[in-house]
């Protein structure tokens, strides 16, 4: 059963793997991206990895694509020009994957698989274990990686944040600490003749 | 519940820790500055570096530690290499003030990605774990390569920035790929696992071992900025805002210098005569190429850029000698090299003022009349960068041209040595520049005191290193000694 | 065979959450307009009425679902030109797949759930998350400007939101200890204010709004901005394909309402527990004070509609980064030093 599934999963995946190259609109490249992001967290989840599943829909379906399609559907792509050179570039990609395909090949030869298989069958559930592989054994590189999410942060901020004298824009901290007394003022005063 | 750490780890990592924390402290702070307090940004910035400093030498081991699940290892190279990372970046600070606040990009944001990046050095430098080697490598050159397109208005550092990324991811992930190969022959992240696993490996997982290491060594290349992988150097140098490639040019190759001596040295010792011939490859590409078209250049960035392509294939003369006096030679010649660039990009910032760039070899012209103080530092320098006995830059091309013999590669060492010479005649030509030629420039130097008492500082060490270099020397030996 | 039974029981499980639902949603929407009319002092619908059933007659406008959606099924599918047609067609079900497939890991009662998994707030943070893009890609294959716009707006509002309302689920997830929602509810055992929305308070608050902002509600409806953008992403729709768009966001609603019930309102805990009334409210079976709990926040949801003005965009995205997000952050930390302290008596 969980074979006829895998198998399922797997085919769509590639289907999708593939389309994601060689459909003509970006557009349907993203979502067949998102397609596949889908079948892949659909196998993981058999293999037991529910947290990677969820986590894989949650931050890449959920947000990065969210965020890669917003920028695909507000650039006008020109779809023959993304096309070019496709051709004259194949030989080439087909000569780095089978290179790719050989090292794989080469190193996974040294892979033990029985012992992969027998720790899937812990009872703890696989959240919890990874939380504590998370804060205990990688502690150090996590720590490390969150610095990094920060420097790309600020980074990203400082090369896109330009607050120019001339740009006019609204401070919505100071709209809504507005009082009356900031905007109207009464005046007394007499009133004035005709001439 | 095991916590995977001990508690005397956090005094190993004090260092980092602190270094972290006081990079966030100062983000924060630099927020809510007012402009004209910027400076007090700067001032943290140099204090934290200090702080660091002390704690490196509080901590110094005296014997090798590992600690975080021998994720970190704490060793006398190591912290060598710390001391002077952290120096270097303090001068680099000073030098890069005045020269950034004239071009209006004095920001908060250049001392905190500063920061970052010398902790992901200082991660680099004690990695004892191909996980941590690269998340290291990626702390720094993400911030390298935010710092190099911060100048937003100026077309030339966009350019280099992007050359600079997508080269750099290019070489990252090459680095990962070979290290993945690693991991799955050898099924360990941990380096002395992985040296452990190898030595003891049948021969047929040898194939795969070397597909592993071709990615890896390319990857280093890549980062040292050897031949052929070298493109982005002088662009990037020459796009740059000065103080930038002051930065990239000195403590991140040091970081480079680590990793390689962590990775080839300390990982993959076995196999190491599959990586000398890699290494003489691109040692003597990187001098031929390094020297000869530095002669063309005009604008002395990128001749500076050149010529660190030559140092660093002197530098590989070391490391493939494959033994211990020739990784003291190669850690001997990258503390000159960094003390040497430290001084040279100095020199261009010190001439540098509000519009003007010293930048091209033009600029130089009668440095003797106008100063003839600054002109003669910057003979010192030039002299030891073309390895001018009794200077400091002579005996480390000695020192790593002695192991190349002892090693038996007496053909490599005639070669580097021709190469040497011919790298001579452009460090020769700016002394020319300075001395014999007229100026027409007239503008006096202005720098703060602060800057000109230590670039002279920085010129007088290589004089005074120079005249005693067995003290270095028999530094850089004895932290080996540690580490073997 | 075993599978197959399995499979058949799963199946009547989820035609038993998913009928209910459905015919929930319908008359929620029956219930909005006439509460809102009632609030504006209107009558509402009523013509469409039971007359037939004795029972019913008096409950005006009580057959104004069905009316609708009959109306709906049999009006035409108008695809404009240019449109991409499959997308065009498939957007409305990619909207509407995730608000159901969210309701499999929601417990009505204790055991009275589709899958009792143990990820189960991840699971429901995924598919909240999902369904965004049925709204992007309505907004796209319309080939419409007004259409593109609302998609634009309100997918940055449910990307912005949902980091402020994940982070408020962390803090629950902290405090329970355990992302599975029937440890979370029973984590909350005791009495009215052993619930967390009272040390959560802060996070209850925030959930509540940005739940409010990821259904593309009034104040935050800047997605269909009807004086802006006609009706925003939803704009070239009609017939059945705008009536699933619309099922959609009053299933998300419902579901947003009963996530607020189970993590902040303890679920299908009574309100009486530990209090003298107790044993008087014994008899009342779990789920009716779970329902009765969902159907406050649906009706809370109208409330806003009736009261407030529209949000202008910046103000939104404003109070969503800057103000929502710091609030979070904060109070995860307060959680995390309480959970540690064992703060009595939520935390022991």
């Amino acid at each position: 059963m969980i074979k006829i599934l895998f198998y399922f999963f797997a085919l769509i995946l590639i289907f999708a793997a593939t389309r994601v190259v060689t459909v003509r609109n970006p557009v349907h490249a993203a979502l067949f991206l998102i397609l596949a992001f889908f079948s892949s967290a659909a196998v993981w989840l058999l293999l037991h990895a529910e947290f990677l599943a969820i986590a894989l829909i949650l931050v890449y379906v959920g947000a990065v694509m969210v965020l890669f399609l917003f920028v695909i559907m507000m650039l006008d792509v020109n779809l023959v020009r993304l096309r070019e050179g496709f051709t004259r570039y194949l030989p080439v990609g087909i000569l780095v994957s089978a290179l790719i395909l050989l090292q794989m090949v080469l190193v996974l030869r040294y892979w033990n698989t029985t012992e992969v298989i027998a720790t899937t069958m812990v009872e703890i559930p696989n959240t919890t274990l990874l939380g504590m592989a998370l804060y205990t054994t990688y502690l150090y590189p996590f720590e490390i990686a969150a610095a990094i999410l920060l420097v790309a942060m600020i980074a990203a901020i400082t090369l896109t944040m330009r607050a120019r004298r001339s740009n006019k824009y609204q401070k919505p901290e100071q709209q809504v600490n507005v009082r009356r007394a900031d905007r109207v003022r009464l005046v007394k005063m007499l009133p004035e003749s005709r001439d | 519940m095991n916590l995977g750490f001990e508690s005397t780890d956090i005094i190993t990592l004090l260092p980092e820790i602190f270094l972290l924390t006081m990079a966030c402290f100062i983000l924060v702070v630099d927020v809510y500055l007012p402009e004209k307090l910027r400076h007090l940004t700067y001032q943290l910035a140099q204090g934290t570096l200090v702080g660091t400093l002390l704690l490196v030498i509080s901590i110094y081991p005296s014997s090798l530690t590992l600690a975080m699940d021998n994720m970190f290892i704490n060793d006398a190279m190591g912290a060598l290499l710390k001391l002077v990372i952290l120096a270097i970046v303090f001068v680099v600070f000073l030098y890069s003030r005045s020269y950034l606040q004239v071009r209006n990009i004095l920001k908060g944001e250049y001392f905190v990605l500063g920061l970052f990046a010398t902790l992901g050095m200082l991660i680099m430098v004690s990695a004892h774990n191909l996980l941590i080697i690269y998340l290291g490598l990626e702390l720094m050159s993400l911030s390298l390569y935010a710092m190099v397109a911060m100048h937003r208005d100026s077309a030339q550092a966009a350019e280099a920035a992007m050359k600079y990324f997508i080269l750099g991811a290019l070489a990252s992930g090459m680095l990962l790929y070979g290290m993945s190969i690693l991991y799955g022959v050898t099924g360990n992240l941990d380096l002395a696992a992985i040296a452990t696993n190898i030595s003891d490996a049948d021969s047929n997982k040898h194939t795969a071992l070397v597909f592993g290491l071709v990615f890896i060594v390319i990857g280093l290349a890549f980062k040292l900025g050897a031949v052929p992988f070298h493109m982005w150097i002088p662009d990037v140098y020459q796009g740059a805002p000065t103080a930038i490639t002051l930065f990239i040019s000195s403590a991140p190759k040091i970081a480079a210098f680590a990793i390689l001596m962590r990775l080839l040295v300390d990982g993959l010792s076995s196999l190491y005569v599959d990586w000398q011939g890699m290494l003489i490859l691109l040692s003597i590409l990187s001098m031929a190429t390094g020297n000869i078209i530095a002669i063309a250049q005009t604008n002395i960035k990128r001749m500076f850029a050149y010529s660190t392509i030559s140092h660093v294939g002197f530098l590989m003369l070391g490391v493939l000698s494959a033994n211990q006096a020739g990784y003291a030679a190669s850690l001997f010649y990258i503390i000159t090299y960094s003390l040497m660039g430290l001084g040279g990009f100095g020199m261009i910032l010190l001439l540098s003022r509000v519009g003007f760039e010293a930048e091209n070899l033009d600029d130089f012209k009668g440095l003797n009349e106008r100063s003839p103080w600054y002109a003669f530092i910057m003979l010192i320098l030039m002299l030891s960068m073309a390895g001018v006995p009794p200077l400091l830059g002579f005996w480390a091309k000695w020192s790593v041209l002695n192991q190349v013999i002892q090693a038996g590669f007496i053909w490599l060492a005639v070669l580097a040595v021709l190469f040497a010479v011919i790298g001579a005649f452009y460090y020769l030509r700016i002394i020319k520049l300075m001395y014999f030629d007229k100026s027409e420039d007239r503008t006096p130097i202005e720098a703060n005191m602060d800057m000109k008492i230590t670039l002279s500082i920085n010129g007088l060490i290589i004089l005074f290193l120079g005249l005693m270099p067995d003290m270095l020397m028999a530094k850089c030996l004895k932290v080996l000694q540690v580490l073997i | 065979m075993e599978t197959l039974i399995y499979l058949g029981i799963t199946l009547l499980k989820i035609v038993a959450v998913i009928i209910p639902l459905l015919a929930a949603v319908a008359y929620f929407t029956l219930a909005e307009r006439k509460i809102i009319g009632f609030m504006q002092i209107r009558i509402g619908p009523h013509r469409v009425n039971f007359d037939i059933i004795p029972g019913l007659r008096h409950l005006r406008g009580f057959g104004q679902p069905i009316a609708d959606s009959i109306k709906l099924m049999f009006k035409e599918i108008i695809i404009p030109t240019n449109a991409n047609r499959f997308l065009f067609v498939f957007a409305p079900v990619l909207s509407l797949a995730p608000a159901l497939a969210a309701w499999a890991v929601i417990p009505f009662a204790e055991g009275w759930v589709v899958a009792d998994i143990n990820a189960g707030l991840l699971y429901i943070l995924a598919m909240t998350s999902v369904g965004v893009y049925g709204i992007i890609i309505a907004g796209w294959a319309s080939n419409s400007k007004y259409a593109f716009l609302g998609a634009m707006r309100s997918a940055a509002q449910i990307v912005s939101y949902e980091i402020a309302m994940g982070f408020a689920l962390v803090g629950v997830l902290m405090a329970a200890g355990s992302l599975n929602l029937s440890d979370i509810v029973l984590a909350q055992q005791g009495s009215v204010l052993h619930w967390y929305w009272l040390p959560l308070f802060p996070l209850f608050a925030i959930y509540y709004i940005s739940s409010v902002a990821e259904t593309n509600r009034a104040p935050f409806d800047v997605a269909e901005g009807e004086s802006e953008i006609v009706a925003g992403f939803h704009v070239e729709y009609s017939g059945m394909l705008f009536a699933v768009f619309f099922l959609a966001e009053y299933a998300n609603i419902i579901l947003v309402s009963a996530l607020a019930v189970l993590m902040f309102c303890g679920g299908w805990l009574s309100p009486f527990e530990g209090t003298f009334l107790q044993p008087l409210f014994a008899w009342v079976p779990n789920i009716f004070w779970f329902l009765a709990k969902v159907s406050v926040f649906m009706f809370s949801f109208l409330w806003l509609r009736a009261t407030f003005p529209r949000y202008r965009y910046d103000q939104i995205m404003r109070l969503g980064w800057k103000v929502f997000i710091p609030i979070t952050i904060v109070w995860i930390v307060v959680v995390g030093i309480a959970v540690l302290a064992k703060l009595p008596p939520w935390f022991v």
